[in-house]
């Protein structure tokens, strides 16, 4: 891989109580499928980032299991309903073991 | 004499071409995913269980030019609450050589069963959508994509 994924997340920093809020996540990753050949015609191994969890205060919210068919660099929205002031956490797991991270504060008030 | 063997390698690289042509039609084919495999992988998730229409809104392009990024929104009817909402979403491509996509889990804390990502698509198909909810019913949707440019790196 050239460089480390690096994972962008848009979330606002302050909501009401009971507010919807649109989370929008983007890592940057090659997302390689596993179907492709290279040159030599030999079949370029899988590498994806197989999940993408979002936590707050340490509870999970919303799970997404990704599969060779999302495109790289992949986007994840999803929504969330501000109920308390804490910390999103957010990982990415890659097929190599590793966990890409990012943690964003949210005010309710 | 001439004419003859002209004659005879015309309809030598007709055929070839025909030949040719078939095999590029069906090879493709022969490696994708289709709505058996799909029904295979529902099978191997809820079994022999009914699903109902509705409920789901599975917002995907009529036509996307890329098949490498193609949009794909669900959005599930439910009031999201600890005793009613969506427990899980799968996200099925007919004609992929692989047919899943994207499984979501959901919780009541999201406030509303929507998520968006973006896919791969090899050629044009039907993209499935099914939805779980946490009393056990089961909803499914079904949108058709037309691929310009598919997107398997082939």
């Amino acid at each position: 891989m050239a460089t480390k994924p690096t994972p962008r997340v848009r979330v606002p920093t302050q909501a009401k109580p009971g507010e919807l809020i649109e989370i929008k996540t983007l890592i940057s990753h090659e997302m390689e499928s596993g179907q492709r050949k290279d040159a030599s015609g030999k079949v370029v191994p899988r590498k994806i980032i197989n999940k993408f969890t979002a936590a707050f205060n340490g509870k999970t919210v919303f799970e997404a299991d990704w599969n060779p068919a999302i495109s790289a660099n992949p986007y994840q929205s999803f929504f969330y309903k501000a109920a308390e002031s804490g910390e999103f956490t957010f990982t990415w797991k890659d097929d190599d073991g590793s966990d890409y991270v990012a943690t964003n504060k949210l005010t309710v008030a | 004499m001439v004419l003859k063997s002209v004659e005879k390698t015309r309809r030598e690289t007709l055929a070839m071409a025909a030949i040719a042509g078939l095999a590029a039609i069906l090879a493709p084919r022969l490696s994708l995913a289709d709505e058996q495999a799909v029904a295979v992988e529902i099978k191997k998730l809820y079994g022999d269980k009914k699903f109902e229409s509705g409920k789901i809104k599975l917002d995907v392009p009529e036509i996307a030019e890329n098949g490498l990024v193609v949009p794909v929104n669900v959005d599930i009817e439910s009031p999201m609450t600890d005793a009613d909402y969506v427990k899980s979403v799968h996200v099925f491509a007919e004609g992929n050589p692989l047919p899943a996509v994207v499984s979501y889990r959901f919780t009541p804390a999201c406030g509303k069963a929507s998520a968006s990502t973006r896919m791969r698509l090899a050629e044009t198909q039907n993209i499935v959508c099914i939805a779980e909810m946490s009393n056990g019913k089961l909803h499914m949707a079904k949108a058709n994509v037309k691929v310009t440019i598919g997107g398997c790196g082939g």
